[in-house]
């Protein structure tokens, strides 16, 4: 049996009167890849947000390769290097060149040598195709570039699980398929363990191991990746499904 | 031209008095920049700090350099101060320390208004790669606030420069004390001298703020094109 990397049991979160987040409970797999799938507003980018401890919780557990997480901002600091997490907006620090992006969290955080931390992140960028940007500034790449590089500072610090929210949410049409590729390829050669926010449902159905369909912060089904786009087990998602266009 | 008033400001050492005046000025002004700016930076990093308590006593720090006028706070420091403390200091040190806590005042407003301009995301990002709060502030959020605050910045420093003028109040030899002085002194002899002594304290003004000035106006536009390019 694979290795469990991440558990979450009966998490709730509100947010002053509203109740985000009702009784959530998954785990994931060394090497599986779960899709966060669901409505605007159902919760999903909340809960992968409480992931990695940017979200605080009221109550429940995230058990992180067997162990609990105490959610102070300490523990969660250290664990971030674990786990990885890319933002719809990609968020590249501007004063700082792609390089330094990418090199900020290994040199600073995990304290690697510049010339080892620079070895991985140039391995990295050639396998993102964007060696030769390594010196130039943020504002000189477009949306799919930066998105691509900020995927790279994410699995610089080599982590075990990776959290995608909604990263092609907005990219231009024709820079999604490069960065979804990327992704996948992550999943495939890599054999990343990731939990993926998306409304890509093509992109979805072709990653996925595994399908978390929430709706109004309850998870409504946990279902097989190749039986969720076929046969979804609740009325809930077939509507959701038919409403997509894919 | 026997009679000419700018022959005052070449009568007896009248010129170099003025240059003594322009550098007691500079020395106040610029040690208290140096110490007030370097103050205000932590006060208002400090400002951005979740703790309310801290937070608010700040801010009341803030408000009071602010609301009261810096003539009363000069007079407040002179006058009142060592006679209710028994600190007794000479009047440069209390006017560098007047003007010190006034900039590190407004420098604090200044540093936390920038900071807190820097999007919400960038904090997140800087999160999620693991830095801790520190390291947070030292290469993500500072960095992207300097840009943002150093026409303000320098704004400040201009205003700071410019309110030396008020240190004859509590009789600091400044340029200004001792233009007066001059005038005085040479009432007799140079009816319209006035003129001239206070022209020339207008042009030493004039020359060490203007250059800030235009530096200033020129940043900003260059970060509004960057931020539109």
């Amino acid at each position: 049996m694979a290795k469990q990397i991440l558990k979450v049991e009966h998490l709730e979160k509100s947010y002053r009167e509203n109740h985000i987040l009702h009784d959530i409970n998954f785990s994931i797999d060394e090497g599986e890849v779960v899709a966060l799938l669901g409505p605007s507003g159902s919760g999903k980018s909340t809960l992968i947000r409480c992931l990695n401890g940017l979200e605080p919780y009221q109550k429940g557990n995230v058990i992180f390769n067997g162990k609990p997480v105490v959610p102070t901002e300490k523990n969660w600091q250290k664990l971030r290097q674990q786990i990885g997490m890319v933002f719809q907006s990609y968020d590249l620090f501007p004063n700082l060149t792609v390089l330094d992006n990418i090199l900020l969290g290994p040199v600073k955080v995990q304290h690697q040598s510049r010339e080892a931390a620079k070895a991985t992140a140039e391995k990295l960028l050639d396998q993102v195709g964007l060696r030769e940007y390594e010196n130039v500034y943020p504002r000189q790449l477009s949306g799919g570039q930066k998105q691509r590089i900020a995927i790279v500072r994410a699995l610089a610090l080599n982590p075990e699980l990776m959290l995608f929210d909604e990263v092609t949410a907005s990219l231009d049409p024709e820079m999604v398929r490069g960065v979804l590729n990327i992704i996948s390829k992550l999943a495939q050669d890599s054999n990343m363990t990731m939990i993926v926010v998306t409304h890509e449902m093509n992109f979805a159905q072709q990653i996925a191991d595994r399908v978390l369909f929430l709706e109004d912060g309850h998870i409504l089904e946990q279902t097989d990746g190749t039986k969720f786009f076929v046969n979804p087990q609740t009325d809930r998602a077939k509507e959701f499904l038919e409403s997509m266009d894919f | 031209m026997a009679h000419s008033g700018i022959n005052v400001l070449f009568e007896g050492r009248n010129l170099v008095r003025l240059f003594g005046g322009l550098g007691t000025t500079i020395e106040i002004a610029a040690v208290a920049l140096v110490l007030g700016l370097i103050l205000g930076i932590v006060l208002g990093v400090l400002r951005t700090f979740p703790n309310r308590l801290l937070r608010l006593l700040l801010r009341l720090y803030l408000e009071f350099f602010r609301i009261v006028p810096t003539v009363v706070l000069l007079f407040l420091f002179y006058y009142i101060l060592p006679r209710q403390l028994g600190v007794n200091m000479p009047a440069n040190e209390v006017a560098t320390l007047v003007f010190a806590l006034w900039t590190a005042a407004e420098m604090s407003d200044i540093v936390r208004g920038a900071l807190i301009s820097v999007p919400k995301h960038q904090r997140e990002s800087g999160l999620a790669i693991g830095l801790n709060r520190w390291q947070l502030y030292r290469y993500v959020l500072i960095p992207q606030a300097v840009s943002l605050e150093l026409p303000a910045t320098i704004n400040l420093v201009t205003r700071v420069i410019k309110t030396t003028s008020l240190l004859m109040l509590i009789s600091v030899m400044d340029v200004i004390n001792v233009g007066q002085q001059v005038v005085e002194a040479n009432n007799q002899k140079y009816p319209t001298g006035v003129f001239w002594v206070y022209g020339i304290i207008f042009i030493m003004y004039f020359v060490i703020d203007y250059p800030l000035s235009w530096w200033a106006k020129r940043m900003d536009k260059k970060r509004l094109e960057r931020a539109n390019g």
